[in-house]
């Protein structure tokens, strides 16, 4: 689950990247940013949860 | 603050620590990180993407080699980054507080400050590609930061983020019943007058980076001094309120969270809102700093002792943010190639938000993977985690030898179940 999220932190900022680079109209350009930053944040949420500890291990 | 919200057996450690980071990071920098990062116009690699050029990493040599330290803008830019990169390089150190190794702490400084913090440093205040949005695709005046919100805040505050992780929580600080004690900070004299020391090297801190990086004038200086001192006390009585309403009396060491988050919220935009809008982002800075700082230790179980994720990379995001909704530009700023960009129609930059978006999802989609892989890998080799018993006896006596004050017997361990 770690390793997906981080892959899908990549994914969000590659796709914004991509957003400014293949579109010019503006109204398209901050849609395709925004989606990118949808799937950070879906990568951020999965990173974070992988982090939770175990309750075995909490001491 | 970091010494004052650890704990008192760790107190000497982590002044140690402290001196320790910026003595690397300064040598960091100096060996490869300007070269990185260099200054607008300097040299630099590119890339070709759709026509336009990406300027990625300046091609300057190692050692400071072709800098002529005649008083240059180059010059000042490199005095300004090497104290920058040693602030950047203390903040994770809060969130490593009483278990992170000093030799550990050392390596990780040396790679942020000959990497991590010039890449993005050079993306921002280069003439690097986020520099260059507003000038190769119209998106605004390009990414903005005056005093260094995303390159020395967010960034460390990630790092921090990415060191909490590896490093797991104290001991003590989840019990298996699910609770989440709270280990208050030995010494709340230290961490308020942090606050105060904090707000005098702000005040350097915003003004150099609007004349450095955004042309600003130094007439401009007041304006930028009010609104970073009106940001931060904003903020401040925000968080004092907040935990008042909350708590039934004020808490210190928040309402000192709540200081810096100010602060940190400042330094995107001081020079360019109002004072009345700088007071809108403090408060607003105030309040985020608090509810993240609990949604990160009881939410997301993140043991950040010195509250540093909370008050540097989430108030760095918003300030950030803010300076995409806040902006205006009344005066020219510089733009990538050291000329200066008019003043905009009616103050507004049509388009500023989305490259503050942009600058804000290359940080958290692509440095935050990058410091948190770095640091995987460097814990593999020499790991960053104390013995457990070394946890126990604390880090000054553990690491150092000698406690911080010797002239107290203290150390039976409240927190631990006996």
């Amino acid at each position: 689950m770690k390793a997906v999220g981080f892959l899908m932190l990549l994914a969000g900022w590659f796709l914004v990247l991509a957003a400014i680079v293949l579109f010019a109209a503006p109204p398209l350009q901050a849609t395709f940013v925004l989606a990118g930053i949808a799937v950070e944040t879906l990568g951020l949420i999965l990173v974070f949860r992988s982090h939770l500890i175990p309750r075995e291990e909490k001491r | 603050m970091n010494v004052g919200l650890g704990r008192s057996r760790s107190a000497g450690h982590m002044m140690m620590a402290s001196l320790s980071a910026l003595a690397v990071a300064g040598l960091a920098y100096f060996v490869c990180g300007f070269s990185w990062q260099g200054f607008i116009g300097s040299p630099a690699h590119t890339l070709s993407l759709s026509g336009k050029s990406w300027n990625w990493i300046a091609a300057e040599p190692f050692f400071f080699r072709k800098l002529s330290f005649d008083g240059s803008a180059a010059s000042l830019a490199a005095l300004f980054q090497i104290f920058c990169v040693g602030l950047a390089a203390l903040i994770p150190l809060g969130s490593g507080a009483d278990r992170w190794r000093l030799r550990a702490s050392c390596l990780s400084t040396g790679l942020l400050a000959a990497w991590t913090y010039p890449l993005f440093a050079h993306w921002v205040w280069g003439g690097g590609w986020l520099a260059q949005l507003g000038v190769n695709y119209g998106i605004g005046r390009g990414f903005l930061d005056v005093g260094g919100a995303s390159s020395i805040q967010v960034l460390g505050g990630l790092t921090a983020l990415a060191v909490t992780w590896i490093l797991g929580p104290r001991l003590g600080k989840y019990s298996a019943d699910g609770m989440a004690p709270a280990i208050p900070g030995h010494n709340a004299v230290l961490v308020l007058f942090g606050c105060v020391l904090a707000l005098v090297g702000w005040f350097g801190l915003n003004s150099a980076g609007a004349i450095l990086f955004t042309g600003g004038e130094p007439s401009g200086s007041a304006m930028i001094a009010i609104n970073t001192m009106l940001a931060a006390s904003a903020s401040a009585l925000t968080a004092a309120f907040i935990t008042k309403i909350r708590f039934g009396k004020p808490d210190a060491s928040l309402t000192a969270n709540g200081w810096v988050g100010g602060l940190v919220a400042s330094s995107a935009s001081c020079a360019f809102v109002i004072p009345a809008e700088a007071v809108v982002i403090g408060s607003i800075a105030g309040a985020v700093v608090i509810f993240s700082v609990e949604w990160f230790e009881l939410r997301m179980e993140v043991d950040d002792p010195g509250g540093s994720i909370s008050v540097h990379a989430v108030s760095g995001i918003w300030g950030l943010l803010a300076l995409g909704v806040f902006g205006q530009f009344q005066r020219p700023v510089l733009n990538v190639a050291g000329d200066s960009l008019p003043a905009a129609m009616n103050g507004i930059a049509s388009g500023q938000w989305l490259a503050q978006l942009v600058g804000v999802a290359t940080l958290v989609g692509f440095v935050l993977p990058m410091t948190y892989g770095m640091n995987l890998l460097l814990n593999r080799f020499y790991p960053f985690r104390v013995s457990v018993e070394g946890e126990r006896q604390g880090m000054d006596l553990h690491e150092l030898g000698a406690g911080a004050y010797p002239e107290f017997v203290t150390h039976t361990d409240e927190f631990l179940p006996r």
